[in-house]
């Protein structure tokens, strides 16, 4: 149980896939002007990472290793294609807004990545929890950059009013320039983050060998 | 005239990289030394205008017959799969040469995302033949422009004191903003 927790974990913060891995970031920039594009790209991509990486982890032991790309891009390409047809049926709005990054999730790295790093190697359980963990770690990096641009460029979040009326929106923050913009500080503060996280863990564990000294 | 305005659009007003975030993976990637980038660049712009010549006839002449449009999404990634693979088979046998410059390059870019897209919108803003190609080689072209301008700022920014909170990645991303930012001055260029 604990191992799991830690493989969840990893998706999170360590081995964040926006932030630190550095994979899969055109969608997460592209989509993010607005709260409701971010939480509905993070569940499409959740969805089909994790049916993807369930599906070739139960077949892992019979896809022969030299066409094991190929029948993983199949695999991802049938999964995208049932999200894309979902999103037009019932979200139609929701999907123009995202136009052409829908079909996109087929060449995300991210899939492709953990699906032949960690997928066509584990067990059932593991993937799902590193599948779950990747996915939640892509969708708080979205909903955190769109929360931010949003809140800034229109005043809004998820299309409430936050701000005063007398707030004078800036539209840099829209505009694809303002993506680039917080996503850079974003990865500064991951950066961050991660640098105090293992210096906390370094002098607990000196104390730790200090007193079994 | 039109088609001038269709490449001017995907080559500048619309840049797939600083515009539309499109390939950012090989961006980030790929520029750190000028000539990596511009050997990605064009290996990149061959290989959209082939894909373009390839899937549009596809879609239109047997998707849609067929009635077979949902299965869009698969059938152009394993066509450009397998069009990556051909093409590296025909290099390495017959342009020994040209195989040595850019074949390093050729199977990262069956999953950049860019070439995908370009074969996507080619169908759903309703391009002719020509026109689509004329797109493919626009868009193909600013990636081209993206990759070398930030491959150039990249070498100058290694003798340049960059702040402590933003050394590493940080860094290219404010690059890419304010390159951002001049890009949008193209923006009023066609009516």
């Amino acid at each position: 149980m604990k191992k799991l927790y830690k493989v969840f974990r990893q998706g999170l913060i360590f081995e964040n896939p926006l932030l630190m891995l550095m994979i899969g970031l055109c969608s997460a920039i592209a989509v993010t002007t607005s709260v409701s594009n971010g939480i509905g790209m993070g569940l499409a991509m959740t969805f089909v990472l994790l049916f993807s990486e369930v599906i070739i982890s139960l077949f892992r032991k019979l896809i022969p290793s030299a066409i094991r790309i190929p029948i993983f891009i199949i695999v991802i390409a049938a999964f995208t294609t049932m999200v894309d047809l979902v999103m037009k049926a019932y979200f139609p709005d929701l999907s123009k807004s995202m136009g052409v990054f829908i079909p996109l999730i087929v060449v995300n790295c991210i899939i492709m990545g953990r699906v032949e790093a960690f997928a066509s190697k584990q067990n059932l359980v593991s993937v799902i929890a590193d599948s779950l963990g990747m996915g939640l770690g892509y969708t708080w990096v979205l909903i955190g950059l769109a929360a931010v641009r949003e809140l800034l460029g229109n005043g809004t979040l998820a299309g409430i009013q936050i701000m005063p009326s007398s707030y004078q929106p800036i539209l840099f923050f829209i505009l694809p320039p303002g993506g680039f913009f917080v996503f850079s500080l974003f990865i500064a503060f991951n950066i961050w983050l991660k640098k105090k996280m293992e210096a906390s863990q370094r002098t607990k564990e000196l104390a730790a060998k200090k007193e079994a000294a | 005239m039109d088609l001038m305005k269709i490449f001017l659009l995907a080559l500048l007003v619309n840049n797939i990289v600083v515009m539309r975030f499109l390939a950012l993976c090989s961006y980030i990637g790929m520029t750190s030394d000028v000539g990596q980038s511009v050997g990605m660049g064009f290996a990149v712009t061959f290989v959209t205008v082939l894909a373009t010549a390839a899937t549009w006839p596809i879609y239109n002449y047997i998707l849609v017959p067929l009635n077979l449009t949902f299965l869009q999404i698969l059938i152009f990634i394993l066509v450009i799969a397998s069009l990556v693979q051909l093409v590296e088979f025909y290099l390495k046998k017959n342009v020994p040469g040209l195989y040595s410059a850019m074949g390093i390059y050729l199977p990262l870019i069956t999953t950049n995302c860019a070439i995908l897209a370009v074969t996507f919108e080619n169908i759903s803003f309703k391009y002719n033949f020509i026109e689509s190609i004329a797109y493919s080689v626009g868009v193909s072209l600013g990636y081209l422009l993206a990759m070398v301008l930030l491959a150039g700022i990249r070498d100058r920014m290694k003798t340049s004191p960059v702040p402590k909170f933003l050394q590493g990645t940080p860094i290219l991303f404010m690059a890419t903003a304010l390159i951002g930012i001049a890009f949008m001055g193209f923006s009023g260029l066609i009516k």
